[in-house]
């Protein structure tokens, strides 16, 4: 993929990231903060469907832009072909990874499976 | 005769009456054999118009012909010259000991530059990359195959890059660039600028292949706008800006 197409999705992600984060941070106002962070609370955000959706697409988004950070500056830090190598799906392994993870704490926990 | 001893002394015309002493501290270092650079000092007699090349200069003259300076057209012209000059990169033909408010000068070559002995370093890599970015007009057709002796130019239209035609290749940009420092592939201001250079001269048909060239993962991203290197550029050039309108093209903003 060319850097620049690599980039715009950095920007993009980043910008959407700052949308959609504002959104669930303004979902906290809708009770009071302590309430909002209850235990019960917590789990019933995860029952509504278009909030699950949110916080998906927040995960890919940060996994996405935050990754892409990390690799970049990994890349700016040592150079080398294998190194680069390693770095670059190093870090679509590690994005996989958290996406997988952070996703499956979403579905179970909409699954009542907590 | 005290009076007539005092009407002599103002008479008589005494060529350092009204210069100045500084005190110039050059890095000396010979990568074949030293471990790490050490500094000489040389007091050295200044005049307000006196350049940094200069007292350089006047050091090996008159006190160590050994220093190892580059230097040549002494007009900043020619590149030649960059160096730190207290710190910041400079051109030393460019640079008068009385604008500098010291009463010390440390002169040191380049950063990003390896050493080849004291103040005077390898280009390879500035000339490695600016070869690298195609500097010189891409055309389908040539000036011998067209009807045309001269390819024709507006004012406006020369009025987009001639800033950035002033480059001399003295390398202070590089020198100064955060990025260089760690990343030994990355491209640097000085080819980056020069190629917006020809992609924005409109006799210039290359604009795709050079984004091409600058659009990698060492390329025109790595750059975090620092600014430093507009703000050393001898000429004017603002390389930072360059790289923005190059930006510009490869996110879709300019074509």
């Amino acid at each position: 993929m060319k850097e620049s197409t690599i980039m715009k999705i950095h920007y993009g992600t980043a910008l959407a990231s700052v949308g959609l984060v504002a959104v669930h941070i303004l979902m906290r106002l809708t009770t009071g903060f302590s309430d909002s962070l209850s235990y019960e609370n917590v789990l019933a955000n995860y029952q509504s469907i278009p909030y699950v959706v949110m916080l998906e697409l927040i995960l890919i988004l940060l996994a996405v832009h935050g990754f892409n950070g990390l690799r970049v500056i990994l890349l700016e830090l040592k150079q080398g072909r294998v190194y680069e190598k390693a770095v670059s799906y190093g870090c679509v392994v590690g994005m996989i990874a958290l996406i997988g993870y952070g996703s499956r704490t979403i579905i179970m926990t909409n699954m009542g499976m907590s | 005769m005290a009076q007539v001893s005092s009407i002599a002394e103002e008479q008589a015309p005494n060529p350092l009456s009204a210069s100045k002493s500084v005190l110039l501290r050059i890095s000396r270092f010979n990568p074949e054999t030293d471990e790490s650079n050490k500094f000489m000092e040389f007091s050295v007699p200044y005049q307000k118009w006196t350049t940094v090349l200069e007292a350089i200069l006047d050091v090996k003259k008159h006190f160590d012909h050994s220093v190892a300076v580059r230097y040549s057209c002494r007009q900043a012209t020619c590149g030649s010259c960059g160096m730190l000059i207290n710190g910041k990169p400079r051109l030393a033909c460019f640079t008068k000991i009385s604008e500098l408010n010291s009463d010390v000068v440390t002169v040191e070559p380049m950063n990003n530059f390896p050493v080849i002995r004291d103040l005077a370093v390898r280009f390879e890599r500035l000339f490695d990359t600016h070869h690298k970015i195609k500097p010189f007009l891409i055309r389908d057709d040539t000036e011998l195959e067209s009807n045309e002796k001269e390819f024709l130019q507006s004012p406006e239209e020369l009025e987009n890059f001639i800033q950035f035609a002033n480059c001399i290749k003295c390398g202070l940009c590089n020198s100064a660039c955060p990025t260089m420092t760690t990343d030994s592939s990355f491209v640097g201001p000085q080819a980056l600028a020069q190629a917006y250079r020809y992609v924005a001269d409109s006799r210039d048909k290359g604009k795709d292949s050079r984004l091409d060239i600058i659009d990698e993962s060492h390329g025109i991203w790595r750059c975090h706008f620092a600014g430093s290197c507009s703000q050393v550029c001898p000429k004017g050039v603002d390389p930072a800006m360059g790289i923005q309108f190059l930006r510009g093209y490869l996110l879709g903003f300019r074509s």
